[in-house]
């Protein structure tokens, strides 16, 4: 079995709306970092896979583009996946399983912000012929999750709101976070519902950002720093597409992940990619954490949230305490879809 | 049976759209804030590297950032066209019309744009072209301040020498 570790992390600094620069022009600078972080040139990787997505863009095949801030010239061995980061990062693993690479640069991009409503653009991921003409947008069918959560699991609004002040002081250490500070329950209670039983502290702000991470195998990644993050287990399940058959109070497909990855015993961080509070709250529920865990130091998705790029910055959040020896044992998570619908968990461990 | 006879649902109407503000960046918003001024730009990433224009922020090929900027045209040179003689709704100029790669000079990688003023069957690679800008109050930062290309009546550009240069 090939050993594979995470040996650099780099992103863009997360903001509401980046009105001067594209996609591009975001992403080429945290490219050029990621790879000098290392000191390796272009000509050291041997894969490159990314994630994002046309709907964000609001163009076909923007990802072409987004190789524009790479440079695939002498030509380059390519993939892309139309989700979240975190699966382009799966298929190098995979690809660096085979023992035919030994180096890999995944990276994602994404401006949230184009799109006049992102919570519409979500709506077009359902099924188009019996949900999307209803044009259900993302954040209602967050609050129905969250309904559902309050009425069958005994968790309470406040426990919500007490995600959102954890994360978002966590944030207050983190200078690529778009949201950070103090924030009290008491206060995100006070708030008027988005939709009830979301307040805006229980939602995600909306953000424009770029991250990527280096991948190397074995004496590669040792010979490249002096703490890689090996991924020591990762895998991802998917649940129905249809709302209603799935069970929305609890996360199976992330309690399955988490087993297939061996997600148990301590861990020192765990990064979850819950956009909604209540979210972090099922995956708490579904990974069993125990209670010395420092969930989400760097503020998770609720301090700064660029679809099809948040999911990666887990990854690299996590491994990032590891290369810097601040943690020895991380646990990354990363969602896609409505309501938790796709989950992968990544157990990362210092040795 | 009424169910049984009921006719299968084969076609459903379901319209959606959604709306972007789209991003041009800093490097292209360069190029039509020049345009503007019946001026036209490109850059490039490094003293002996390609110059790109429109710009992108990035040189494709090595993916650094283009810092350095270059200006191009507004003259430049006919290397690849297509007539088109098929009309299609919506259609803004009569058939038959060319459309052309036009490399402005100091560029190194040619526009598309609408070619005017000449008679399609007389148009070629190499042939000297230059902007007919619109009317001045009509000028703005978008391309469309190009009304389109005719030719300069200069001599025509070398093909072989276009072709050393990889520009054809």
């Amino acid at each position: 079995m090939v050993d594979v570790a995470v040996v650099s992390f780099a992103q863009a600094p997360n903001v509401r709306r980046d009105y001067d620069r594209n996609e591009v022009e975001i992403l080429s600078p945290v490219l050029i970092d990621v790879r000098n972080k290392v000191g390796l040139e272009k000509s050291d990787i041997d894969f490159v896979c990314s994630g994002s997505s046309d709907y964000l863009a609001g163009m076909p095949f923007s990802f072409v583009g987004g190789l524009d801030g790479y440079g695939a010239w002498p030509p380059i061995s390519e993939s892309h996946v139309e989700m979240d980061g975190a699966w382009a990062l799966y298929e190098a693993w995979v690809k660096l399983l085979t023992g035919e690479i030994e180096t890999a640069l995944v990276y994602a991009f994404g401006k949230s912000s184009l799109a006049d409503d992102i919570t519409a653009v979500l709506t077009l991921q359902q099924d188009p012929y019996l949900v999307a003409p209803l044009w259900p947008d993302a954040v209602s069918l967050a609050a129905l999750q969250a309904r559902a959560v309050l009425d069958s699991t005994g968790h309470t609004a406040e426990e919500m709101a007490a995600v959102a002040v954890r994360d978002r002081a966590n944030a207050k250490g983190n200078p690529n976070a778009q949201v950070s500070g103090d924030f009290s329950v008491e206060a995100i209670m006070a708030e008027p519902y988005v939709v009830s039983p979301l307040h805006k502290s229980d939602c995600p702000p909306i953000s424009d950002g770029a991250c990527a991470v280096i991948l190397a195998a074995g004496d590669r990644a040792r010979d490249l720093v002096e703490h890689p993050a090996w991924i020591r287990g990762i895998d991802h399940r998917v649940e129905p597409h249809q709302l209603g058959v799935r069970d929305l109070t609890v996360s199976e497909s992330t309690r399955i992940a988490a087993e297939k990855a061996s997600a148990s015993g301590a861990f020192d961080v765990a990064e979850l990619h819950a956009p909604f509070t209540h979210q972090s709250l099922i995956l708490e529920d579904a990974l069993d954490l125990g209670p010395d865990v420092t969930i989400n130091p760097s503020g998770g998705a609720l301090a700064a949230n660029p679809i099809m790029v948040a999911g990666l910055t887990r990854i690299g959040e996590a491994a990032q305490r590891i290369l810097d020896a601040s943690a020895g044992r991380a646990l990354a998570h990363a969602t896609s879809g409505a309501c938790l619908q796709q989950n992968m968990v990544c157990v990362l461990e210092g040795s | 049976m009424a169910e049984a006879e009921a006719a299968a649902v084969d076609m459903i109407l379901c319209p959606s759209s959604v709306s972007y503000d789209y991003t041009c960046g800093e490097a292209a918003t360069r190029f039509l804030v020049e345009v503007e001024k019946k001026r036209m730009v490109g850059q490039k990433a490094g003293a002996g590297a390609l110059v790109y224009t429109p710009p992108r922020g990035t040189d494709p090929a090595s993916g650094l950032p283009t810092d350095i900027e270059v200006e191009v045209g507004p003259r430049g040179t006919v290397t690849t066209f297509c007539v088109v003689n098929i009309p299609f709704a919506g259609q803004a100029v009569e058939c038959p019309y060319v459309q052309a790669h036009i490399l402005l000079d100091g560029a190194d990688i040619p526009i598309f744009h609408l070619l005017q003023e000449v008679d399609a069957a007389d148009v070629h690679a190499g042939m000297r072209v230059e902007p007919v800008w619109v009317p001045d109050d009509e000028m703005g930062p978008t391309m469309e301040s190009i009304a389109h290309f005719r030719p300069t009546g200069e001599p025509d550009v070398d093909l072989d020498e276009l072709r050393r240069d990889n520009h054809i």
